[in-house]
């Protein structure tokens, strides 16, 4: 019964349907908390994890068990993370041709965005790479794995991480200051 | 330096929510869905569970069956094979588990030995057992047709061990939000509001035309009951004061053998008595509805992740069903979903055939793939498709906030709702759920497709617009209403238009048919109310210029001169009704409540111009002027007008 994620997953590549459904509720919890990590809403991580639901089971014929299940899972949430982060500059570029409704909705979104606390804050206010790589690390990756799922270096990672140190330690003076 | 990354991990850990088991569910059975869906074109060739069960001969034969119908050039290798597979205790072994092997020389040319052979490999064997004792291999199509949306939920569950099944993880959600916690403020979401400021006063030597198109929605309204509902003040910019007066039908002089009849009414201000309020009612005729012509109406319905709580998608299926009963046999429904499961779910059915409908609105369920998009282009061509010469044919978008209907560019969308209701398809936006609403995106989509956005929260309020009101909400009797007045400045110093803030027109576009403007649906009452003050008033706000004495046209007692256009559906062209204001122009039999809500509405936006006048001024005028109210929404104003009082006390 106590079948690793890792093999799990191969059965429901060859097609296990009970296999899958198990992998998928023990592994969904997992993958809604990146999810929200990743987004920073309650709201784009339940999108976000819906949109890796309904892929999930055509990459995972894809499958071979080269990897970690769970590192590759992970490299397709962020994977998926970008691709919805395209979309919506995609969307917003487009959107500065609009009449004012349209503008004002996203400058209202954004400053809604910005009302949280530090911590939305102090994620939100980091580059995408930084901030997919701390999310990783964050949920107690090590700088390999997470290098491995974000196809970087382990030393790339490494130096997002002090990167990211930088911004926050910024970020806490410029509060103490306040 | 470690300790702020260590912050933000307890931080990070703290904040992040629990998944919403409801959605989960729903996802975990999305998910389950598409690998079914993915298995379906295998499951005829993998293995049934008697499998090992089935005598030696039947395997070879099988084999043989299957290789005849191979290509004649692999049929000797083949025969060969099974030589292999029959004589040697190997192949033996191949047809008898437990010892399979996963590759054979001699299966190599057919494919369902080797399918065989994959799935009984010692891998899922080991793991799956205790999983699949139950598991029933029906044909993938079978599964497919007989899915319902309950099924595959409880498929979901059953197989998967998750906790509750998902109709109780549903009626559970359904209790919290019915009480939701009253501290929980909706500011902090993604809501976005139409509004402008206030109408300033105006000075009538300066500028004395008012300009605007008249408005049927009545959204503003049931977003403010939703707020004052759970214990909050509406945000200032919800309010939409016309909005709030037209969500109540009135009863004015009905229209005698044209579209509608414009009735202008005088009287005092309740919350000032030294100015006076113009009343303007606008009571549109009621066709023959005996005699209507056939609807056709395209649901286009956003399935995506959000729309997956009781208030939301399970609230459009039972106000669907309710509007479903208003139809009648002749009358078409087509269903187009987007964002989740893309794509036409009901081709145009007539409403006749009600099982049809009602299972393939059972069936919509928040979820699928993310890929089409393109559902306002086929709910377009479903409309297109369903048009015959002399029917009314609307798109109903139903959505709560998601608006990626297909089309990215907000100036493209835009221009194709217009193009679409130039030939003749309107759209009307529903909201539901609270949240994410995009107030503003809805007010510009449904002004674009001269069709009405109103706000659905409660079953009552689908029962309001999708039933009691639903032949003017479907059938429109005039298209571009503009109202324009001019105010006669030697009776009237200043005034000022109460709401209509996002309707205001340029007044050269009155006269020029190409602006687009608000329409009037069958049966529709528009009002919409000037404050003026007199000249001479101890409640003129502003001195006359010392240098600039006021024109007198000689125009006797008139405060002014109303002029509104109107274009019959479909037509180009123009009509124009004047009517002169009088000051002894008598009160309309229901302007007593309309002024009611309007300082209702003026009191939430905190205006200036309504001092002395509380909400229990609002309560008592509301209450002696509510008449029959057959429906009880006045009563419901009245109640609100009260929690509002209490509210603001806080």
């Amino acid at each position: 019964m106590d079948a690793s994620d890792t093999d799990l997953a191969m059965a429901a590549a060859g097609g296990d349907v009970a296999a899958f459904s198990t992998l998928m509720s023990r592994c969904y919890d997992t993958l809604y908390r990146l999810a929200f990590r990743l987004t920073g809403s309650q709201h784009e991580a339940e999108d976000l994890t819906q949109d890796i639901c309904a892929a999930l089971p055509a990459k995972l014929q894809a499958y071979r068990g080269e990897a970690q299940f769970t590192t590759w899972l992970y490299r397709v949430a962020v994977n998926a993370a970008h691709d919805r982060r395209r979309r919506a500059a995609t969307h917003m570029r487009a959107a500065t041709g609009w009449g004012d409704w349209e503008q004002n909705r996203q400058a209202a979104n954004s400053e809604a965005a910005e009302q949280v606390n530090w911590l939305n804050r102090a994620m939100g206010h980091l580059p995408d790479d930084l901030r997919d790589t701390l999310a990783l690390v964050l949920d107690d990756m090590t700088h390999r794995e997470a290098g491995g799922i974000l196809g970087v270096s382990e030393g790339t990672v490494s130096w997002r991480i002090s990167e990211a140190r930088k911004h926050l330690r910024i970020l806490r003076e410029k509060e103490d200051q306040i | 330096m470690t300790d702020d990354l260590n912050d933000l991990k307890q931080a990070l850990n703290a904040a992040t929510p629990d998944a919403d088991p409801a959605t989960k569910a729903a996802h975990l059975a999305l998910a389950q869905k598409n690998f079914d869906d993915l298995q379906g074109s295998r499951d005829g060739a993998r293995p049934i569970s008697s499998r090992p069960n089935r005598g030696f001969w039947t395997g070879a034969r099988k084999m043989l069956n299957s290789l005849t119908s191979r290509a004649a050039l692999t049929a000797t290798t083949a025969v060969v094979a099974v030589g292999f597979v029959m004589l040697t205790p190997m192949g033996n072994g191949l047809l008898h588990p437990p010892k399979p092997m996963r590759t054979e020389p001699g299966v190599v040319s057919a494919p369902e030995p080797v399918e065989l052979a994959r799935d009984e490999s010692p891998k899922s064997d080991g793991l799956a057992s205790g999983l699949t004792q139950e598991r029933t291999r029906e044909p993938a199509s079978d599964l497919a047709d007989a899915r319902s949306q309950g099924k595959v939920e409880n498929e979901a569950d059953a197989v998967s061990g998750l906790a509750a099944p998902a109709e109780q993880a549903f009626s559970t959600m359904a209790e919290q939000i019915i009480e939701p916690p009253m501290a929980l403020p909706y500011e902090g979401d993604s809501e976005a509001y139409a509004n402008e400021a206030a109408n300033p006063l105006q000075i009538t030597a300066e500028s004395p035309v008012s300009t605007f198109s008249i408005d049927v929605d009545t959204a503003s309204y049931s977003v403010i009951r939703n707020s004052l509902m759970n214990g909050q003040m509406p945000n200032p910019d919800a309010v939409r004061i016309e909005e709030m007066i037209n969500y109540f039908p009135y009863d004015y002089p009905a229209p005698v053998g044209a579209a509608f009849q414009p009735t202008v009414s005088v009287s005092t201000t309740p919350w000032n008595p030294d100015t006076r309020l113009v009343h303007i009612g606008i009571q549109g005729a009621m066709p023959d509805m005996e005699n209507r012509p056939p609807l056709n109406l395209v649901f286009l319905i956003d399935t995506s992740g959000s729309m997956n709580q009781p208030n939301k998608l399970p609230l459009l299926k039972q106000s669907f069903r309710l509007l479903l009963g208003q139809l009648r046999p002749l009358d078409q429904v087509s269903i187009v979903t987007y964002a989740g499961s893309a794509g036409q779910v009901l081709a145009p059915t007539n409403a006749s055939e009600r099982g049809t409908i009602l299972n393939a609105l059972e069936q919509l369920q928040s979820g699928g793939s993310t890929a089409g998009q393109a559902g306002l282009q086929q709910a377009y061509a479903a409309a297109a498709a369903m048009t015959e010469e002399g029917e009314v044919t609307r798109v109903i978008l139903a959505t709560d906030g998601d608006f990626n209907v297909g089309i990215s560019d907000p100036e493209a969308l835009k221009a194709y709702i217009a193009d679409k209701r130039d030939s003749g398809t309107y759209l009307s936006v529903l909201g539901f759920g609270r949240g994410n609403l995009d107030d503003a995106t809805m007010q510009a989509l449904a002004q674009n497709g001269n069709g009405q956005a109103a706000y659905i929260d409660t079953l009552a309020e689908a029962q309001k617009v999708l039933v009691d009101q639903l032949t003017g909400a479907l059938f429109p009797i005039a298209d571009d209403v503009k109202i324009q007045v001019e105010f006669n400045p030697a009776q009237i110093a200043e005034y000022r238009l109460i709401g209509y803030e996002t309707r205001a027109l340029r007044r050269e576009d009155f006269n020029n048919d190409a602006v687009d403007a608000g329409d009037i649906g069958a049966g529709h009452t528009v009002t919409a109310l000037y404050e003026v003050t007199p000249v001479g008033s101890p409640a003129q706000l502003s001195t006359p210029l010392r240098y600039q004495p006021a024109e007198t046209a000689d125009t006797g007692d008139e405060l002014g001169f109303l002029a509104l256009r109107y274009k019959a559906p479909g037509a180009s062209t123009s009509r124009l009704i004047e009517v002169p204001i009088m000051a002894d122009m008598a009160p309309l039999p229901d302007a007593g409540f309309a002024t009611a809500i309007a300082g209702f509405g003026q009191l939430l936006r905190g205006s200036d111009y309504v001092t002395n006048w509380s909400y229990q001024d609002a309560i008592a005028l509301a209450n002696r002027t509510k008449g029959d109210d057959p429906y009880g929404y006045r009563a419901e104003a009245i109640q609100l007008m009260r929690l509002a009082a209490s509210l603001s006390e806080n």
